[in-house]
């Protein structure tokens, strides 16, 4: 048995009958990230001195929590009380939260073990791990190609055997995105469902961490834990969560899947249209009804996300000015030692986009440009609702393209913007949605099939991905590395 | 030509809150710098604002005693600049919905009563302070998150005089309010002004300069006196104001240029995303409106009315919530109004100036005064005793009639013994005595001082005066 490619439900239940100890599991990963993280370079910072510690306290305590004993891999962007967190960005070097986020603290509680911290897009700003501040991380299933992003190391341990499970974080696509690239299962919740706390903050209104696994299964056993109102999110919602490890298993007959025509159009490469169009005979297979239908707005989406989202970056990220912690660079005076620590600590993806953004809130063009995207971001929000009034889900390819080549879009942003195009909606409508994988291109690599709900139905998007799931093999098959 | 000042307040009012408005540091005052703090009110990376609840209550206070309307829909924003004292790169303020509008403030100078519109008042977190050293500067961040209310009236102000009044009377309320102490000297009540000059009578506006770190009462009127002065010179030799921003000097009784409009920040507001738009119900304005303490106006109106008080005492004593408790606390225990008012203007005021002492934290009670009338009333010590006595329990606390036992200071009314002095204070003045006789008879009040100090204030005055009387006209 590899202990490894174990599910989280797989393991936990191996533990729970105490034919394996949390240590043989810790060891067998770090064991596989010592082979394997030279080629795919997921991880940041491995835990392994502070894993082995957990190990001894979670040993001395209930062994009843529902992720006890599990090594799980947490996005570099989620603060970690005395780990450094990064952000993937030379400007937050040698920062050590005081604090725990809060999505991990509940994962703490349950008795989680941190394996370790893992690559990003610097602050989550990208959609190919290249703009990580440190290294590109690679796509397990081809070392060419990217892992995707921003989640890209929480996506690629968890494909590659380095991680039973990992969290990551989705402002456009940031969980989804990988998800499919990697062949995991990725899952945004609905817009206050998760707790932001502890979340370096990209864009505060489309930021939500989500649970990245390999099954969904298990995406339903994290989202039981990390879910919830927090007292220190005002914008997480005080909604009830159901069990969701229950409420995947039920059927999905009668199911409404809506198939949005705006999502399959001229790009869409043929053969991801084609595993995406064999799914959804899949969910009809199980009783699902699909119909046409339309979201009419779609075509403004990239253009909307991307005044909103670098407005709100440009000030979340004013605080890293070398005043108080992080990266400082000498400077002649104060405003030469903010401009230089700026320059020299932020990479040109989010100085890009902390300019956009500047711009975008600038007197005389707030009118046209960021009111007028909020505006539009209603409608979209309109378009989904409307949608919802006549069906239960919305499938969608997660993706136009499999992963493409390290190197192909880095130098054209527009290009790599657009590989977003069918996940960013869902971040401005607020919605939840997850991306399961649902087949292979001819080259190998997995494409993702993603299901749309409406607001806090994270239940309905789980059980019919659950129920597709079930019918599928794709989710077992592993990389070749 | 004859000019007016046209005149607008931008008021910054620190809360009086235990915890900040973010975060649930305490706001104390006067600690160690950078103690407290936490993660939240020192931007640090992922944490979260958390609207505290208090503060939003004392906003609507605010609002309700300055007649504004309280919105029922209002949003934080942010405003984005960079400076070392402010953690985030911006400052969580209110600007399009803030959360009171529209109201106003009666002020009365020279008996000329005039309505100063209030166009807005709204919620926002303080900034820290940067502490400048020799070759280096520090940042403090304790003041950092500690909630303020910006009050912002209309251009309605047209003298520097009105303009301290309606800042003295802004305290008084906010001070009844129990919202905020009040103290510009502090800082926990600042004032900007907004002014421009236009020729008497005419309706437009001229160029204004918003003037900045008006840190008294005082330096408002003497600040904007300079300023308005200095524009109506500009503009009478021919050159025109600049609109611009420019400091107060107090020690130079000067505003000198800070920034130019040119140079005015582009703050980049927006709506904060941390933050959920503020739903205020109908019944917690209610609620609040329902426990609002009696404010200084209506005050002055009930003492006037029902304790047949000269519009002068009453305006006094309800400049100070606590004085006008202590005055009423005075009455109820069977204190003559207007004898309890007089006391109090003159006595007790200048004795609480004199120790710099709030009526809240001295030992003398409306009892003890109460007690003294009394004691002067039944004829038991003079007038000027009681207030050698009142001085007394003002610093002791003790009980006056101890005092009086103690120090001797019975009156004495004994008239054997009051004749002695009578006589011998005429025996020693004959020169006065034959004046009197040619008819000179002020110097009566003379012989009763001579009398009073050779019984050292125990004289029983009325005694001596009837005494006195009649030794000078028998002889």
């Amino acid at each position: 048995m590899q202990l490894h490619w174990l599910e989280l439900t797989e393991a936990s239940e191996l533990l729970r009958k105490k034919e394996i100890t949390p240590t043989d599991l810790l060891s067998a990963l770090l064991k596989r990230i010592e082979e394997t993280d030279r080629k795919v370079r997921a991880y940041v910072t491995v835990t392994e001195e502070y894993a082995y510690r957990r190990i001894e306290e979670i040993e001395q305590s209930d062994s009843s929590g529902i992720l006890w004993g599990l090594p799980i891999a947490v996005k570099d962007n989620i603060c970690t009380k005395g780990i450094k967190t990064t952000c993937s960005s030379k400007i937050l070097e040698g920062f050590i939260p005081p604090y725990e986020s809060t999505a991990t603290e509940r994962m703490l509680r349950e008795g989680y073990v941190l394996v370790g911290k893992t690559n990003l897009d610097e602050f989550a700003m990208g959609s190919s791990t290249e703009n990580s501040g440190f290294f590109v991380t690679s796509n397990p299933w081809n070392l060419d190609r990217v892992p995707g992003g921003s989640s890209g190391g929480s996506a690629a341990a968890v494909a590659s055997g380095m991680a039973l499970a990992a969290i990551g974080s989705d402002t456009g696509g940031s969980i989804r995105q990988p998800a499919a690239f990697c062949g995991v299962v990725g899952l945004k919740p609905t817009y206050g469902r998760v707790s932001r706390f502890g979340l370096v903050a990209f864009a505060s209104s489309l930021d939500q961490i989500g649970p990245i696994t390999r099954s969904v299964r298990d995406a339903a056993l994290l989202m039981n834990v990390i879910s919830g109102h927090d007292p220190h999110d005002s914008t997480s919602a005080a909604v009830e969560v159901p069990d969701f490890t229950e409420t995947i298993k039920r059927s999905i007959k009668g199911l409404k899947i809506g198939v949005p025509r705006e999502y399959f159009v001229e790009g869409l490469n043929p053969e991801v249209e084609g595993a995406v169009r064999e799914a959804i005979k899949v969910l009809q297979g199980l009783g699902a009804e699909a119909v046409d239908i339309s979201l009419p707005h779609t075509s403004y989406a990239v253009a909307t996300y991307y005044i909103l989202a670098t407005s709100e970056a440009s000030s979340n990220l004013a605080r890293y000015d070398g005043v108080k912690y992080g990266f400082r660079a000498k400077g002649s005076s104060l405003i030469d030692m903010y401009m230089e620590t700026r320059a020299q600590g932020f990479g040109q993806e989010v100085k890009r986009r902390i300019m956009l953004g500047t711009y975008a809130l600038s007197a005389g063009y707030y009118e046209a440009y960021y009111r007028k995207a909020q505006q539009v971001r209603t409608l979209i929000k309109m378009d989904f609702e409307r949608a919802f009034e006549d069906v239960d889900i919305i499938v969608t390819p997660t993706t136009p393209t499999p992963a493409f080549s390290i190197g192909e879009k880095i130098s054209d942003p527009l290009q790599m913007y657009l590989n977003d195009i069918f996940t960013i909606s869902v971040n401005l409508a607020g919605v939840p949605a997850i991306s399961v994988p649902c087949g292979f291109s001819s080259e190998g690599l997995p494409i993702g099939l993603q299901i749309i709900g409406r607001h806090f139905d994270e239940e309905t998007v789980l059980r019919a991905a659950y129920n597709y799931e079930q019918q599928t093999e794709w989710h077992k098959r592993r990389p070749p590395l | 030509m004859k000019y007016e000042a046209v005149i607008g307040l931008e008021i910054h009012a620190q809360l009086l809150t235990d915890t900040k408005i973010f975060c649930g540091c305490s706001t104390s005052f006067g600690r160690e710098p950078n103690t407290q703090t936490c993660p939240v009110c020192i931007g640090m990376p992922g944490v979260l604002p958390v609207l505290n609840r208090k503060a939003v209550e004392f906003a609507i206070m605010a609002g309700l005693a300055m007649n504004c309307k309280i919105a029922p829909y209002s949003r934080f924003a942010r405003k984005n600049y960079f400076y070392p004292d402010l953690p985030k790169g911006y400052q969580i303020s209110q600007y399009e919905l803030p959360i009171c509008q529209q109201g106003y403030l009666d002020i009365e100078v020279d008996g000329v009563r005039r309505r100063v519109g209030i166009t807005r008042i709204h919620m926002e977190e303080d900034a820290g302070k940067n502490i400048h050293e020799k070759d280096s500067s520090l940042v403090d961040l304790n003041r950092a998150g500690v909630p303020l209310l910006e009050i912002v009236t209309e251009p309605d102000i047209r003298t520097p005089r009105e303009a301290a009044v309606f800042m003295r009377k802004l305290r008084t309320i906010l001070r009844y309010l129990g919202i905020c102490d009040g103290n510009m000297e502090q800082g926990s009540l600042r004032c900007d002004a907004n002014v421009s000059v236009r020729p008497e009578g005419s309706e437009g506006f001229g160029t204004k300069t918003e003037i900045k770190n008006i840190n008294s009462f005082r330096f408002v009127e003497k600040a904007l006196e300079y300023e308005i002065n200095r524009q109506i010179k500009l503009i009478s030799q021919g050159e025109s104001v600049v609109q611009e921003t420019r400091l107060w000097d107090s020690s130079a009784g000067k505003t000198y240029s800070m920034r130019s409009k040119e140079e005015a920040h582009d703050y980049r507001y927006f709506p904060e995303p941390d933050l959920v738009p503020l739903e205020i119900p109908r019944e917690w304005v209610d609620e609040i409106k329902g426990r609002l303490p009696e404010l200084p106006d209506e005050k002055k109106t009930r003492f006037i009315k029902e304790y047949s008080l000269p519009e002068y005492d009453a305006e006094v004593l309800t400049e100070e919530r606590t004085v006008a408790e202590w005055f009423e606390e005075a009455v109820r225990l069977g204190g003559n109004p207007k004898k309890v008012s007089n006391w109090m203007m003159t006595e007790l005021l200048r004795l609480l100036n004199e120790h710099e002492k709030e009526i809240t934290d001295i030992p003398l009670t409306p009892s003890h005064l109460v007690k003294i009338l009394d004691l002067i009333e039944k004829g038991t010590i003079s007038g000027t005793i009681g207030k050698k006595v009142f001085s007394e329990v003002f610093l002791t606390g003790k009980d006056p009639e101890v005092v009086v036992k103690e120090k001797g200071l019975l009156q004495i009314t004994d008239t054997s013994e009051l004749e002695k002095m009578v006589d011998e204070v005429l025996k020693n003045n004959s020169k006065e005595v034959e004046r009197y006789k040619k008819g000179e008879t002020k110097l009566l009040g003379f012989f009763v001082g001579q009398v009073m100090k050779a019984s050292r204030g125990k004289a029983n005055p009325k005694i001596v005066n009837e005494l006195l009387k009649q030794k000078l006209s028998e002889s």
